[in-house]
C-alpha cells in the first residue's frame, strides 16, 4: 500500500499525467489566437458564399444551391431531393468510395514504395525500370479509361484500377527520390560497420527514404481521390463521383453539393490518417523537427 | 576473447599490437569531368600500432581523399596501402574493402538519425553477428554510460548536442574493436570549450584502449595535443612534408597546453603548415 502511493507520487513529479497534459493543452490552445483565426476564417468564407448565392442572388450564382438549402437539406429527414445524413444512399455512396480508396491506396502503396525503393537503391533496376515508368507517367488517367473497362470486368476493378494508377506514380518517384536523398555517409558508415547489402537496405535505405515515403503517400491519397472521383463520374453505379454526375444528370443541384463537400471531409480524414501513421513511424523525424522548431 | 570481457575494447595482455598502417607511395588522381585532377601524390606514411597520427594540411590538398582510399570508399591510382603486413589495395586491387576493422568517424558526423543512440552503438556487432541483439545493446549501454551518455542513450541523434553526438559515434565504432579509427576532423565546427572536452574524452578513451587513430585537423594546437606524431602535407597534390615527433609523456592533461615543450612544436607545426599555406593560397590565386 505505502509502495503504491510512493510510485504514483513519483510518476507525479516526473511527468504530468495524460488528463493534465491534455487540460493544459487545450487551455494553451483556447489563449492562442489560432483557433479563433480559424472560426473566423470559416465563418467569413461561409459568409462570401451565402452572399453570393441567397444574399444577393447575383447572376450565375443563384444556379448554386446556397448555406442555407444545403445544411438544412443534408439535416432534414425528408429530403427533397434524395440525399441527406438520414437516408441509406448516402452511405452507401461514401461507403463504396472508402472501399476503392482503400484497395487502390494498399496497391499502390504495396507497389509502389518497394519498386520505389529498389529503383533507388539499384542502379541497375532503375535501368531497367525507369524510362517505362517516365513513358506511362504523363498518360492522363481519363486516357486509360477506356482500356480499363476493355480489359477489367464489371464496375468496380477498373475504377479500382484508374484509382490506384496515378498513386503508383507518385508513391514509386517518391521512394526512388527518398533513397536518392540518403547521405552517402550513412552508406558509408553502414559499410564501416560491417553490413552486408541487404542490412543496408534494411536499416538505411528504407528509415532513410522514409520521410519521402510518406510526402509521397500524402500527395498519393490525394491523387487517388481524385482519379477515382473522376472514374466513377466516368464508369460506375455508385460512390459519391457518381452521386454528383446523377444529380447533375437529374438535375438536382443540392445533392452535388452534398457529394462535393463529403469528398472534401473524407478526403482530409484520409490523409490525416496517412499523416498520423507516418508520424507514428518517425518519431526520430518529428522530434528532430519539433527541436529544430518546426 | 568476447566483446564484453573487457572495458571498451582494451586488449587483453601479450595480445599481438594490431593496427600498423603502410601507406606506401600511393597516389591518386581524380577525373573531374574529363580533367585529371591529382589530389595525392607519391605519398608514404607509416604508422606504428597504438599510434595517435595526426594529419595537417591546407584546405583541400587531399587529406580526406587519403582518408577515403584507406577506408576503401574509393580506389587509389598507383601505390599500395597495407595494414598489418596485409595488402588493402595496390596493385591489382585498386579500392580496398570497407570493414570493421578500419571504422570512419565522418566530418559532418553519420550517426543514423532514425536510431536511438543504444541502437547506433550496438549495430555493428548486431550486423555483424559477433553479439546477439539484446547482447550488443546491453553492451552499448555500458560503453556509452563509461563515455558519460548514460542519460542520453535512448535518444535520437537529433535530439542531442553536437558534441554527444560525436562521443557516441566514437563509441559507435570502438564498441567494434576496431584495428584503425579514422577520423576525419570530428570536431571541425565546435566551440573551443566543447571541443576541450572532446579531446579529454577522446585522450581517455584512448588511454583505454590503445587503439591506432588516424586523425586529420586543421588545428595545430589539436594536433600536437593529441598526437604521437603529426604529418604536416604539402598543397595539393598532397605528399609528406614533414613529420614532427611529439614526445611528450601520456596521459596527457591541459596543463601541457602552457608548457615550454608545447608551445616549441606548436611553433615548428606553424611554421611549416604556413608556407604550404601561403602556396595555396597563392596557387589558388593564380588558377582564380
Ligand atoms: N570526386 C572528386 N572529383 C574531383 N575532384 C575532387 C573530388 N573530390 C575531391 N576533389 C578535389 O581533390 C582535392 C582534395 O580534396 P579533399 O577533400 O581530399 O581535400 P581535404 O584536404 O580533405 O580538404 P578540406 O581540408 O577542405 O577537408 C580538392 O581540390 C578537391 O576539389
Ligand atoms: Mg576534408
Amino acid at each position: 500500500m505505502t509502495l503504491q502511493t510512493t510510485t504514483t507520487e513519483y510518476t507525479a513529479v516526473q511527468a504530468p499525467g495524460r488528463l493534465r497534459l491534455f487540460t493544459w493543452r487545450l487551455k494553451r490552445a483556447l489563449r492562442s489566437p489560432r483557433p479563433w483565426l480559424m472560426l473566423s476564417g470559416v465563418a467569413l468564407w461561409l459568409f462570401t458564399y451565402w452572399l453570393l448565392t441567397e444574399g444577393l442572388r447575383l447572376p450565375r450564382f443563384d444556379k448554386i444551391p446556397g448555406p442555407v438549402v444545403v445544411l438544412s437539406e443534408i439535416f432534414s429527414r425528408t429530403p427533397f431531393q434524395g440525399i441527406s445524413v438520414f437516408t441509406e444512399i448516402y452511405y452507401d455512396h461514401i461507403l463504396a468510395s472508402c472501399r476503392r480508396i482503400f484497395l487502390a491506396f494498399a496497391i499502390a502503396t504495396g507497389v509502389g514504395v518497394p519498386l520505389g525503393l529498389l529503383m533507388g537503391w539499384s542502379l541497375r533496376f532503375r535501368a531497367y525500370t525507369f524510362p517505362i515508368l517516365e513513358t506511362l507517367r504523363p498518360i492522363p488517367v481519363l486516357a486509360w479509361v477506356p482500356i480499363a473497362i476493355l480489359a477489367f470486368p464489371g464496375f468496380e476493378w477498373p475504377v479500382i484500377f484508374l484509382a490506384t494508377l496515378a498513386s503508383l506514380f507518385v508513391t514509386t518517384l517518391n521512394a526512388m527520390l527518398g533513397v536518392q536523398s540518403i547521405d552517402d555517409a550513412y552508406f558509408r558508415a553502414a559499410g564501416c560497420l560491417g553490413s552486408s547489402r541487404w542490412q543496408v537496405f534494411r536499416h538505411v535505405v528504407v528509415p532513410g527514404a522514409l520521410p519521402y515515403v510518406f510526402t509521397g503517400l500524402q500527395i498519393s491519397i490525394g491523387v487517388a481521390w481524385f482519379s477515382l472521383v473522376a472514374a466513377e463520374m466516368v464508369s460506375g453505379d455508385l460512390g459519391l463521383g457518381y452521386m454528383i454526375v446523377d444529380a447533375y444528370m437529374n438535375n438536382v443541384t443540392v445533392p452535388m453539393v452534398i457529394g462535393m463537400l463529403t469528398l472534401g471531409f473524407v478526403g482530409w480524414a484520409t490523409s490525416a490518417l496517412v499523416r498520423a501513421v507516418g508520424n507514428a513511424m518517425m518519431r526520430w523525424h518529428m522530434r528532430a523537427l519539433a527541436i529544430q522548431g518546426r | 576473447m568476447t566483446l564484453s570481457t573487457f572495458p571498451l575494447g582494451a586488449r587483453p595482455q601479450g595480445h599481438p599490437a594490431l593496427g600498423s598502417l603502410s601507406l606506401r607511395s600511393v597516389s591518386k588522381v581524380y577525373d573531374a569531368g574529363g580533367i585529371a585532377v591529382p589530389a595525392v601524390q607519391n605519398c608514404s606514411i607509416e604508422v606504428a600500432p597504438g599510434e595517435v597520427c595526426m594529419i595537417v594540411g591546407p584546405s583541400g590538398c587531399g587529406k580526406t581523399t587519403l582518408l577515403n582510399a584507406i577506408a576503401g570508399f574509393h580506389p587509389i591510382s598507383s601505390g599500395e596501402i597495407l595494414m598489418d603486413g596485409a595488402l588493402l589495395c595496390g596493385p591489382g586491387r585498386p579500392q580496398a574493402d570497407t570493414g570493421a576493422d578500419r571504422i570512419v568517424v565522418f566530418q559532418n558526423g553519420a550517426l543514423f538519425p532514425w536510431k536511438t543512440l543504444i541502437e547506433n552503438v550496438a549495430y555493428g556487432p548486431m550486423v555483424q553477428g559477433t553479439l546477439p541483439r539484446r547482447a550488443a545493446e546491453d553492451r552499448a549501454r555500458e560503453l556509452l554510460g563509461e563515455a558519460g551518455l548514460a542519460d542520453v542513450a535512448h535518444r535520437y541523434p537529433g535530439e542531442v548536442s553536437s558534441g554527444m553526438a560525436r562521443r557516441a559515434e566514437i563509441v559507435r565504432a570502438l564498441i567494434n574493436e576496431p584495428r584503425v579509427l579514422l577520423l576525419d576532423e570530428p570536431y571541425r565546427a565546435m566551440d573551443a570549450l566543447t571541443k576541450s572536452i572532446m579531446h579529454e574524452s577522446l585522450l581517455a578513451l584512448y588511454d583505454r584502449t590503445r587503439v591506432t587513430i588516424f586523425f586529420i585537423t586543421h588545428d595545430i594546437e589539436e594536433a600536437i595535443f593529441l598526437g604521437d606524431k603529426v604529418h604536416v602535407m604539402t598543397t595539393r597534390p598532397c605528399r609528406l612534408k614533414q613529420t614532427i615527433e611529439v614526445n611528450l609523456p601520456r596521459p596527457r592533461s591541459y596543463e601541457l597546453l602552457t608548457s615550454e615543450e608545447f608551445r616549441l612544436l606548436s611553433e615548428e607545426a606553424r611554421e611549416a603548415i604556413s608556407e604550404e599555406a601561403i602556396k595555396a593560397f597563392q596557387s589558388g590565386e593564380r588558377e582564380a
